[in-house]
Order: structure tokens, then C-alpha cells, then sequence
């Protein structure tokens, strides 16, 4: 008999290990909804899947009542937009400070010390801030997905910059590199796979600010609907927004994993095997 | 008129002092090897001369002017690992000298101007005989040929002085030997001043026209190899060796060169060019 540690699924076995815990959560949820169904057919807390489709059907494919959109789409597209402004932000902050801070010792000496002392601030705690400062709109729920994830941006790339091995920084020069053509070529083309990485792991923070911003104050978007039903105890609105939602950061997720494959095809295959 | 002078050179951290007294003259096509044990300071002597560190005392001349204080394109550098860039191709990697001295924003060339850098660099990649792996990445490269790039990039900008800072420390023997016979062919064919650190002392009679011996632990003349065994195709050996010391302050005296011997012809015995040029 082999060790537990020298046992590796084969390719099928693969998939089914995969499929197997989504599987087991379908079932135990139908089940249960079937016995309070049952139980009380008026029950809200665990919809049957006709209540999802209805439910579903109603908010994708129905214009609302009340205003004459498609509230799904119009809810996607609001928080979809404030997402992508946050993270690009954020994107563009972190690899521009993290970069310079990395490569130019005396911005990183004034600078550095500062972002770590940022990156403590909870920037649930200053949401208020920003809704007195920049009102109850757009600007301010973007700047809290940037106060949210930039600083962590900042530091992961300004490390990465640091990483990079002192030899390959001394040859670039004696190749004749300025500072700035060593940033341009050597630098931020070693970097950027690394924010691809570094952005997948804030797509979840970035999504926990966007919906906390909605939830206190919105007009449109995922979390503000979620917020919004949630009186009306609408389990068959709430659990398919967050279905959707999971979908969604999903998609972002593997688009990320796709695109640093394709783009960057020398990114280390070790590397790669660590990030799947 | 020499190439290279150092003058009266010292280098201290705080109060331990590295090296002292260092005086040389290198002419053109020299190669210098410059042996020591490790911890003896040749390659702080290396890192001085490639810029990336400043002497405490002393100056160094290239070709009478004194040596830019940061790392430039005088001076180019092969190291033992990490010399040649993981995100760019082989032909992107030797590429990068030639694009980064005549594209000043982009550094990068385009159309008539990239096709005749693409031209001077696919000679270099002959010359070091990586032609078969022009569109490869480091990674799928041996250590060898990593090293054999590392050569190319650094050549194909013409640097006066090439510095070698233990380049063969981490390859397997039989590469080794094969990676200094590239070393000397290209040595010989572009015309190069190379200077050489390695701890490995027949790499360094094998190598070089001359010899210089940093070594901090002992100064025992009988710690040198038996010469017999030593076919030299090189010009001097430079040997780096503490002259005094002081038991009650092991840190008080730093390296000097106690060794230059030029490895003038290949059967002559390395033994009759010792010569002592320190006190």
C-alpha cells in the first residue's frame, strides 16, 4: 500500500473530486427546502428552484414595474463600473508607486514608511469620511475600493521590485540603461505578471468594499439590491445576486490566470504552478 | 599609456579594513586573473571597479580619467548568476544593449534601425554559439548557456573592460572547462581587457595573462599549486593576500596584491614569473 502523500487522482477521478462538493451542497439544499416547503408553503427562508427561476426571470428578462429597466443588468452594470474604475485605480496607483518606491531609494525612504502606516487604516473606518467628503455618489464608493486595495498593491509590487536580483539592476546599467529605460525594460515588464497576481488576490477585498458601499448608500447595483430585499426576507432574490456575484468574480479571476499565460509566456512554471 | 590605473587603493567598513595599497596597471588585452580565498576582498576589488561600490581611498583611471562612480557601458559584467533577464528571448537579450543605447525613451528600435541590431546581435549569438536557441527564454537554457548569453549581452556593447566575477562558479566541471575555452576564444577574437575573480586556482593559471592572488588567511608561498601541471594560454595572475596582520586586531590590515605574475608563454613554468611586487 502507498502512502496517503504518493496517491494522485487520475484525470477523471479529478473531476469528480471537483464537481463533488458542489454536488453535496445542491442536495442538502433542495432537501432542505423541500421539508420546510412542505412543511409551509408560503415558507421564504429556503425557495425551491421554480422560485429562483421565477424569480430570476422576473429581475433579468421583465422590465421593473416601477422603473422600466432590466434591474440585473442595470445592478450589474452599475457595480461593475465602479469595480473596474476601483481596481484600475488601484492598478495604476500600485504599479506606478510600487515601481518608483522600489527602484528609487529616495522615494522609498519618504515613502514607504508612510504607505505602511495607509495600508493599517480599516478603510471601513473611514467610509464616513468619504461620504461627507465626496457625497453619497459614484466618487465615493470608487475611492473606497482604492483606499482598500492600492496600499496592499503598493507594497506587493514595491517587495517584487525589491526582489529582483541586484545583478540584474548593475548589468542593466553597465548595458548603458538610464533609470528610466531600466524601469521600462527591466522593471515593469518583470512586474507586471506580478500585478496580475497581486490584483486576483484583491478582487475579494475589492468586492467586500464595493458591496459595504452600496449597502449604506446607493440608487443601483448588486449589493444595493441585496441590502434592498433583504426586508423582505426575498431569499430568492438574495441567493441568486450572490450566485451571480461569485460568477462574476470567478470570471475576473480565471481572465486574470488566462491573461498572465498568454502575455507573459517566460512567467516561471514554477511560479505559475504555485498561483492555479 | 595603460588602460587601467589603480592608485594607492583602500576600502574600509568602519574599522575593518579590506583592502590596502592596491597598485596596478592593466594595459589593453590584458587578461587578469585575480585570485584569493573567499572573504579576501577581490571581488569588493571587482565591485570597485565596476563602480558599484566607491574606494574609501585611492582613485582608479580609465584611460587617464578617473572611473565614473556608478556602473556604465565602459565597464561590462558577467556574474555568476542572474546576468541576463528572464522576460526577454535570447536575441531580445542581446538585443537590449544596442536598443537601450540608441532608442533613449522607448529603448526599444524599430524598422531599418532594429533590423540592423537584430544583424549585429545574431553575430554575437554565433560567436558564443547559442544560434540554435535565438528564441528561447533563459529558463529553458542550461546554466551554461545561460552563462554563454550573459557573454553575448555583455559583448555585443563593447565595454573596455570586461569584469568576470566567478562566472563559472556554478557550472558543472566539463561545462566549465568548456566555458573557459569560449572565455579565452572570445578574449582572442574581440579584441577584450578581461578581468577575472575566481577562487579556483588552476581556472586562474589556466585563464588569463595575468595573475593577481587576494588571500587574507595565509601568505604561504608553498600554499601555491605545483606549477608543473600548468599550461598557461593567459598573460598575468594577480594574487591578493594579507601582509600583516595583527592576532589582537584580526580586522586592522585588509588584502593587497602579493602576487603579479604574467603567464607570458604556455610552456614556460608559471613558478618563473612569481614575482613579489608588494613589501
Amino acid at each position: 500500500m502507498k502512502r496517503l502523500i504518493n496517491l494522485v487522482p487520475g484525470r477523471g477521478m479529478r473531476w469528480v473530486l471537483t464537481a463533488l462538493p458542489f454536488v453535496l451542497i445542491v442536495v442538502v439544499y433542495l432537501t432542505g427546502s423541500q421539508i420546510r416547503l412542505a412543511a409551509n408553503p408560503s415558507d421564504k427562508l429556503l425557495p425551491s428552484l421554480a422560485q429562483f427561476a421565477e424569480a430570476v426571470d422576473r429581475l433579468a428578462f421583465k422590465p421593473s414595474g416601477r422603473t422600466g429597466e432590466y434591474e440585473l443588468w442595470m445592478d450589474t452594470l452599475a457595480s461593475l463600473k465602479r469595480l473596474v474604475l476601483g481596481v484600475g485605480v488601484s492598478a495604476l496607483l500600485g504599479l506606478s508607486f510600487g515601481i518608483l518606491s522600489g527602484i528609487l531609494p529616495y522615494l522609498h525612504a519618504g515613502f514607504s514608511p508612510f504607505i505602511t502606516v495607509v495600508s493599517m487604516i480599516p478603510p471601513m473606518a473611514v467610509l464616513p469620511i468619504l461620504f461627507i467628503v465626496f457625497g453619497l455618489g459614484e466618487t465615493a464608493k470608487v475611492i473606497l475600493i482604492v483606499i482598500g486595495i492600492a496600499p496592499f498593491l503598493i507594497r506587493d509590487l514595491e517587495s517584487r521590485v525589491l526582489e529582483l536580483p541586484a545583478e540584474q539592476i548593475i548589468k542593466a546599467q553597465t548595458l548603458g540603461a538610464s533609470t528610466w529605460q531600466l524601469i521600462v525594460r527591466v522593471v515593469l515588464p518583470q512586474v507586471l505578471p506580478r500585478l496580475f497576481g497581486a490584483l486576483r488576490l484583491s478582487l475579494g477585498p475589492a468586492w467586500l468594499f464595493l458591496i459595504a458601499a452600496e449597502a449604506i448608500a446607493a440608487e443601483q447595483g448588486l449589493g444595493y439590491r441585496i441590502f434592498l430585499v433583504r426586508r423582505y426576507l426575498a431569499m430568492d432574490v438574495i441567493l441568486p445576486y450572490v450566485g451571480w456575484i461569485t460568477l462574476l468574480a470567478l470570471l475576473m479571476d480565471m481572465g486574470l490566470r488566462r491573461a498572465t499565460g498568454a502575455w507573459f509566456p517566460w512567467f516561471g512554471a514554477d511560479a505559475q504552478r504555485h498561483s492555479t | 599609456m595603460s588602460l587601467l590605473t589603480v592608485r594607492n587603493l583602500w576600502k574600509s567598513y568602519g574599522d575593518q579594513v579590506v583592502l590596502e595599497r592596491v597598485r596596478l596597471e592593466i594595459a589593453e588585452h590584458e587578461f587578469c586573473t585575480i585570485v584569493g580565498a573567499s572573504g579576501c576582498g577581490k571581488s569588493t576589488f571587482l565591485r570597485i571597479l565596476l563602480g558599484a561600490e566607491r574606494p574609501s581611498r585611492g582613485e582608479i583611471l580609465l584611460e587617464g580619467r578617473p572611473l565614473s562612480p556608478e556602473p556604465d557601458s565602459d565597464r561590462g559584467i558577467v556574474f555568476q548568476r542572474y546576468s541576463v533577464y528572464p522576460h526577454l528571448t535570447v536575441l531580445e537579450n542581446v538585443l537590449l544593449g544596442l536598443e537601450l543605447a540608441q532608442a533613449r525613451w522607448l529603448g526599444r528600435l524599430f524598422g531599418a534601425r532594429r533590423h540592423a541590431a537584430i544583424a549585429r546581435a545574431l553575430e554575437m549569438i554565433e560567436a558564443v554559439g547559442l544560434s540554435d536557441a535565438r528564441d528561447k527564454y533563459p529558463a529553458a537554457l542550461s546554466g551554461g548557456m545561460q552563462q554563454r548569453l550573459a557573454f553575448a549581452q555583455s559583448l555585443v556593447c563593447k565595454p573596455k573592460i570586461l569584469l568576470l566575477d566567478e562566472p563559472f562558479g556554478a557550472l558543472d566541471p566539463g561545462i566549465r572547462a568548456n566555458m573557459q575555452a569560449l572565455a579565452l576564444d572570445l578574449w582572442r577574437s574581440q579584441g577584450l581587457t578581461v578581468f577575472l575573480v575566481t577562487h579556483d586556482i588552476p581556472e586562474a593559471f589556466g585563464l588569463g595573462t595575468r595573475l593577481l592572488v587576494f588571500d587574507k588567511s595565509r601568505r604561504d608561498p608553498r600554499a601555491m599549486p605545483e606549477p608543473e601541471a600548468i599550461h598557461s594560454p593567459g598573460t598575468r595572475l594577480l594574487v591578493f593576500d594579507k601582509v600583516r596582520r595583527d592576532p589582537q586586531a584580526p580586522y586592522a590590515y585588509g588584502a593587497t596584491i602579493t602576487y603579479d605574475i604574467p603567464l607570458k608563454r604556455k610552456d614556460r613554468r608559471a613558478a618563473q614569473g612569481l614575482s613579489v611586487t608588494s613589501p
